[in-house]
């Protein structure tokens, strides 16, 4: 690989010229994708396929090194946790239309078309005459990661230093930041026993379990009390529809109506679930 | 080709990444949006290193990279944290200091 890149450092062959026109075409459609998808899962996709297209110019560039670095860190982590942070706060928040500054989305799109051309117009007066190349500074180094590992560890040794000093704080400020203190002790088992007998309106007993007929032994069939009459309670919170009604027949041929209150105070949340 | 194609591009994809700053509402897009920004810095460095013939500019991205990585672990830590104070990861929702 590095002697295909070597190859052409200093002059641009006809399949760079391909290339660099392929893949930049993915770039920018990759960004106008992220730009203009609603969701911003798509969004984290499109991006990803700029950055991989990305670490491929840079390797036509005769940089192998930051190619590699770029897949890894880039595409590999920072998207990651970009989806992570996104399956975190919800997928599904997309953004909303309300201008709640007015006129900002016109006015966006002028500063940004404006500050594009301006970008251009700059670039535009360069010129490059002859290319360099790498393969001066490379060889004697031994290749592009010897030569890069000379620069760090020699000349930007300092920064390189800093480095450290700066991803060590932002591992302990990203902790502090998502840290939540828990202001009462985890309640126990036991604790959570005794508040239930302490309450009034939550049962003690475990809940009736549904009836178990003849004819009808489905889990929303309620059972029935020593009077004959239904109890609502034993059929489960999910079946217990405000207002619906069921009716079964019994062995005996009686037709039994169960029918649950709309305002459903024998739904008792935490105390019912138990029948589930 | 003229190899300041390759920063014509650069130019383009930073242009994109400040527009869709200024566009998008989300704050993790936006995020995405800065990302796409200093990665069209580190392709215009990177250019610049072949061009010129030295190693420098690809050192320079390679913390550039360095420095993305961190930004974009307090950032998101910092969205997290409001996202959990007012359920929302709209940027126009953290207007506290408004009067």
């Amino acid at each position: 690989m590095t002697e295909v890149v070597a190859a052409g450092t200093a002059t641009v062959s006809s399949g760079e010229t391909f290339a660099f026109w392929v893949l930049g075409g993915l770039c920018v459609l990759g960004a106008l994708g992220m730009l203009f998808s609603r969701k911003a899962v798509h969004s984290a996709l499109w991006i990803a396929t700029t950055m991989v297209s990305l670490a491929i110019l840079y390797l036509i560039n005769a940089a192998p090194f930051l190619s590699m670095v770029q897949i890894i860190v880039y595409t590999g982590a920072v998207m990651m946790l970009f989806l992570f942070v996104l399956m975190l706060i919800g997928v599904d928040a997309s953004d909303s239309l309300v201008e709640t500054i007015k006129g900002q989305r016109l006015a966006a799109v002028l500063v940004g078309l404006g500050f594009g051309v301006l970008l251009l117009t700059g670039v535009g007066g360069l010129a490059v005459n002859q290319i360099v190349g790498l393969d001066a500074v490379t060889e004697p180094a031994g290749g592009n990661i010897q030569g890069i590992a000379q620069l760090i560890f020699g000349r930007y040794v300092l920064a390189f230093e800093v480095t450290s000093a700066l991803l060590i704080t932002a591992a302990v400020g990203a902790m502090v930041y998502t840290h939540r203190e828990r202001f009462v002790p985890k309640p126990t088992q036991r604790m959570l026993s005794e508040a239930r007998f302490r309450s009034s309106g939550v049962p003690r007993t475990p809940m009736p379990s549904p009836g178990v007929f003849a004819n009808h032994n489905a889990v929303d069939t309620p059972a029935l009390l020593p009077d004959g009459s239904p109890s609502v309670e034993s059929v489960p919170v999910l079946f217990q529809v405000e207002g619906a009604s069921r009716t079964f027949t019994t062995a005996d041929g009686r037709a039994i109506t169960t029918s649950f209150p709309a305002d459903g105070d024998h739904a008792d949340g935490e105390g019912e679930s138990e029948n589930r | 080709m003229n190899p300041i194609n390759y920063i014509y591009l650069s130019a383009v994809l930073f242009s994109i990444g400040a527009f869709g700053v200024l566009f998008r509402r989300n704050a993790i897009v936006v995020f995405m949006c800065i990302e796409l920004m200093l990665n069209a810095s580190n392709l215009a460095f990177v250019s610049f290193a072949r061009i010129n013939g030295t190693l420098d500019g690809q050192v320079v991205a390679f913390f550039v990279m360095v420095v993305a990585a961190a930004e974009v672990v307090i950032g998101l830590a910092i969205i997290m944290s409001i996202f959990s104070v007012r359920r929302s990861a709209s940027i126009d929702d953290a207007n506290l200091l408004r009067s």
